[in-house]
């Protein structure tokens, strides 16, 4: 710790204690024309930003030195915890172990823990889906809320007007959903990328604005309530028992999402979607047709989106259009951007954490948003990869190579 | 007659505060092609900042027109900070990086600083002095507008004028220009790319703020939230005028403002929103390079 | 002799700057043909404009596939034109960095296979048997290129040579007729472009693939062309084999300053 990156730091910490000054320490009440100064915030400013400052060049120089090995050809090193995760005889006692622990926790866990088990599950099937459209085929879309508001009210009004169960719902809904991707998709997916960003938002704001005020359909902001848990052959379930049928449907429904993530990401298609993302121009010019690539991408997505909101209608049995803001796509976002995008352990790993996270340490959970725009800026400049990875498949040649 | 010239001028009033917006994210688009997804919240932060020390001042008890003046001063100077900031934190390390990393970044940097205000501040309405004094030529007008109507107006007037002499004439301005057209080639003649870039974004933030600053005290009230849907609606219209061109995001920016007024007097005003959401959409369907834009191809 | 490429003047203007200018060229079956001219002539353009990237302002492009009727490239859109046997290298090399770089070359095959994402889910048998033909035949294609050493590695810790020969097996591996090459030996040093020769030549005769290329070095284009093409400012100035070229008094005007002397 040299004299000068002392003096810079302090500099810094200067700058945002004069920056954060009126927002930070003055309150004032337009009403009763009082005022608040809040002095011992400044200095909790300049000392966390005295330290984060060293913390923030101590990585810019990791990430400079891992560009400058990279630029001398070096290949990646894969970090520690990378291995881990593709040495067998470290997996295998661990997925067990995992398993074994999933499949006791609704037994050994209150029913609320249940509950906060199976909403961090649905960020996991919802960021899956997500993961294929923004971490595989390079589609950043803002509106993926949408399209798990659609799955959402396609079970409730189905059920609502037509007593549609919950397990003729799910596919449905994911079949709405795959339909709404199609939909809107299609008009904009020619757009660039950035554009396709803002569109997207766009329509998912559309679509819950409509929710909201078209109450002959939706029934407005009120919602929609006594939506009925799933069922399982007539059989009547008590509370306890529903939620845990709907834990290990999640559970189901995740190890299926994890199953055909896995199997697309090293398809034919799945590596058209990756080639998009890497270089659209010569994915083009390697004879791949852009707009129905990224259209089967983002109907993919909306299919999971779609399944994902029916389980979430099912489980809180009553919806309404607040639970479909922005904010909840750009949580999603945040699960795929910190796992790793393109890594389907990864994404696991980013729910678990994001959603847990907050429930379980209380004090978090106010500065949620705040932590969660930081994950983003922070994951983007020194590790836009996500903590996991992506993997590619390997080939071996017997006999051949040289 | 009289309803048609209320929506008229209400649709003028909003298009210029778009027009203030809009230009900051035209200009940072024109030079690093990103969209600033935090570009609203320096708005928002602006109009904070200006409130903050016109209570503290108005507490104080000092006289209208020095709060006036201060309190705008001080909350321009602090949105260019601001401004400054953001861009070196979540931007400038992104620079070589693919374009959905920044766009992320953007993300990130909007969500962090509303939820910084609405923890440091409140999650609630505050009440905004209505800064802007009841000139005397301006209330011999008040039948057809309300003064402050007239002030964001001529003050956005103004500010284009400005802004335009500026990016024409000013060795600043035209290193601006050139750095928007190739950035490579600015370089090599010698122009500091990095400190144009931060210039955009300072001159970006103090339009912003001043554009938060008439709107806070127009209404009267302001929240965490008021950056994010204006500054949607703003880049509404700066793609719709063609992003990267400033004329373009004045005139996009009237459109938007007006069919909005006149949308929502003579239609619905339920769906307000949804009009400006579907204006867009409709836009980039069918001329993505907007009103003034050129039509782009990408070199390969 | 039969063409596979007939272009008519081809005429792309970028608002008011004319980068093509009335362009006539034709390759015929199985010849070399070289495309050359000072930087910013139009050459990059020109693949641009026949490969769909840009719509040209005006004039005709035809190929010749080897069964069928002439097609029109007009209004194709660069997979379309690709599907129909053409294919391309880039200038400023344009992999895909973060697949490996089999899987590059597995990108090419995409035209030419059929699954999809029920295929890949279920994995049926036929599925599953397209999949590892497109394993085989990429890596086949590598052995030709030379590329096997290095078949699992990520397309971005390539050294530089290396890379641009990966483009060229991506692009073969699209089954082309016509391979359009741009400026290949850019940046490789001695060694690297004699074995892009062999390379070349190896294309022409074993895959009986006619091939168009855009270079500067001027040894490479004079041992390797059958014909070759000058433009300047988007211009035909002139054309012929290279004997004819290298005594051109408008060529080597064109070229003042610039050694052709190699
Ligand atoms: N997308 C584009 N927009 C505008 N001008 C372009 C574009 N692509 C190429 N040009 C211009 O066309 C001319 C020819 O460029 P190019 O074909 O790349 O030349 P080269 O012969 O060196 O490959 C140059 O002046 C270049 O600046
Ligand atoms: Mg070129």
């Amino acid at each position: 710790m040299s004299f000068e990156q002392i003096k810079k730091s302090l500099l810094v910490s200067l700058w945002f204690m004069v920056l954060t000054f009126p927002i930070m320490v003055i309150r004032v009440n337009t009403i009763y024309h009082t005022v608040e100064w809040r002095w011992h915030r400044m200095f909790g400013v300049g000392i966390s930003v005295f330290v984060l400052s060293f913390l923030w060049r101590y990585l810019m120089g990791r990430k400079e030195a891992g560009l400058k090995r990279k630029d001398r050809g070096e290949a990646d090193i894969l970090s520690r915890s990378q291995k881990l995760l593709h040495e067998p005889r470290f997996t295998r006692p661990a997925v067990i172990m995992a398993g074994a622990f999933i499949i006791a926790f609704p037994f050994i866990f209150s029913i609320y823990q249940t509950n906060i088990m199976i909403t961090a599950l649905i960020y996991v099937v919802t960021g899956l889906g997500l993961n294929i459209v923004v971490g595989l085929a390079g589609l950043l879309d803002l509106g993926y809320v949408a399209f798990y508001a659609v799955g959402a009210y396609s079970y409730a009004l189905l059920n609502y007007h037509f007593g549609v169960g919950f397990w003729i719902a799910l596919p449905i809904g994911g079949g709405i959903g795959m339909l709404f991707g199609i939909l809107l998709g299609f008009p904009v997916l020619r757009l660039r990328g950035d554009y396709l960003a803002i569109v997207t938002l766009g329509f998912g704001e559309i679509i819950r604005l409509v929710l909201e005020n078209w109450n002959a359909f939706s029934f407005g902001p009120s919602g929609i309530a006594n939506i009925p848990r799933p069922g399982l052959f007539g059989v009547d379930f008590s509370l306890r028992e529903a939620t845990i049928y709907i834990y290990f449907l999640m559970i189901a429904l995740a190890l299926f999402t994890v199953f055909v993530v896995r199997r697309l990401q090293n398809s034919r298609i799945g590596r058209a979607w990756i080639a998009l993302r890497e270089d659209e121009t010569a994915c083009q010019a390697m004879g791949i047709d852009k707009t129905k690539t990224k259209l089967s991408a983002f109907a993919m997505g909306a299919t999971w989106a779609g399944m994902a909101g029916v389980v979430f209608a099912a489980k809180t049995t009553f919806i309404n259009p607040a639970s479909f803001t922005i904010w909840e796509s750009i949580i999603i976002l945040c699960v795929v951007v910190l796992g790793g995008m393109g890594s389907a352990i990864g994404v696991i790993i980013g729910a678990l954490v994001l959603i847990l996270l907050p429930e379980y340490l209380r004090a978090f959970s106010e500065y949620r948003m705040l932590l969660f725009g930081a994950i983003l800026v922070i994951m983007m400049v020194f590790r836009p990869g996500g903590v996991v990875s992506e993997v590619r498949q390997t080939y071996q040649f017997k006999g051949k190579g040289d | 007659m009289g309803y048609f010239l209320d929506l008229f001028l209400s649709g003028l009033t909003r298009g210029s505060i778009y027009a203030l917006i809009a230009l900051g994210y035209t200009m940072v688009y024109g030079i690093i092609q990103l969209i600033n997804f935090a570009h609203g919240e320096i708005y928002m932060i602006g109009a904070f900042t200006a409130l903050i020390v016109a209570g503290v001042l108005t507490i104080y008890g000092w006289n209208q027109m020095a709060i006036i003046f201060i309190a705008s001063i001080v909350a321009l100077l602090y949105s260019m900070g601001y401004g400054y900031t953001i861009e070196k934190i979540a931007y400038k390390p992104l620079r070589h990086a693919p374009r959905l990393s920044a766009l992320i970044s953007a993300i990130g940097m909007s969500l962090f600083l509303q939820n910084y205000v609405l923890l440091a501040q409140t999650s609630d309405f505050m009440l905004f002095p209505s800064l802007i004094p009841d000139f005397k030529f301006l209330t011999s007008f008040s039948h057809i507008a309300r003064p402050s109507e007239f002030v964001i107006i001529i003050s956005t007037a103004i500010v284009m004028v400005l802004l335009t002499f500026f990016i024409k004439f000013t060795k600043t301005g035209k290193a601006m220009r050139a750095t928007a057209q190739d950035r490579q080639m600015a370089m090599l003649v010698g122009i500091d790319v990095n400190r144009v870039i931060s210039i955009t974004f300072i001159i970006g933030s103090a339009t912003a703020a001043l554009g938060g600053v008439l709107i806070a005290s127009h209404i009267g009230q302001i929240n965490f939230y008021m950056g994010f849907i204006a500054g949607i609606k703003a880049f509404v219209a700066a793609v719709l005028g063609g992003i990267g061109s400033m004329p373009g995001a004045v005139l996009g920016s009237l459109v938007l403002g007006w069919t909005e007024s006149f949308f929502t007097g003579y239609v619905s005003s339920d769906y307000e929103d949804v009009f400006a959401f579907i204006f867009l959409v409709l836009i980039l369907i069918f001329r993505p390079s907007g009103i003034l834009g050129r039509s782009d191809t990408q070199k390969v | 002799m039969k063409p596979v490429l007939e272009v008519t003047k081809l005429t792309m203007d970028f608002g008011g700057l004319r980068a093509l200018d009335r362009l006539d060229l034709i390759v015929q079956e199985g010849e070399i043909v070289a495309l050359i001219g000072p930087n910013g002539a139009g050459k990059t353009t020109f693949f641009n404009c026949i490969t769909g990237i840009y719509p040209p302002t005006k004039g005709e492009m035809f190929v010749y596939p080897n069964e069928g009727h002439p097609v029109s490239l007009k209004g194709l859109k660069p997979n379309q034109v690709t599907e129909k046997g053409l294919a391309r290298t880039f200038q400023n090399i344009r992999l895909f960095p973060n697949m490996t770089v089999l899987e590059n070359v597995m990108i090419g095959r995409h035209c030419r296979t059929k699954s999809g994402i029920v295929g890949a889910v279920i994995k049926d048998k036929r599925t599953r048997a397209e999949e590892r033909k497109i394993v085989e035949d990429s890596y086949t294609i590598l052995e030709k290129i030379g590329l096997t050493r290095y078949v699992n590695e990520f397309a971005k810790n390539l050294p530089y040579g290396a890379q641009r020969r990966l483009e060229i097996a991506r692009a073969l591996s699209t089954e082309p007729f016509l391979l359009l090459l741009d400026e290949p030996a850019a940046g490789m040093n001695p060694q690297e472009t004699k074995a892009l020769d062999a390379l070349i030549l190896k294309i022409r005769s074993e895959e009986k693939i006619s091939i168009l290329l855009i270079e500067h070095d001027m040894k490479l284009v004079m041992s390797l062309s059958d014909r070759i093409f000058v433009v300047d400012y988007g211009k035909k100035i002139a054309q012929g084999t290279p004997k004819e070229i290298q005594n051109d008094p408008a060529v080597i005007k064109a070229y003042l300053g610039e050694d052709i002397d190699a």
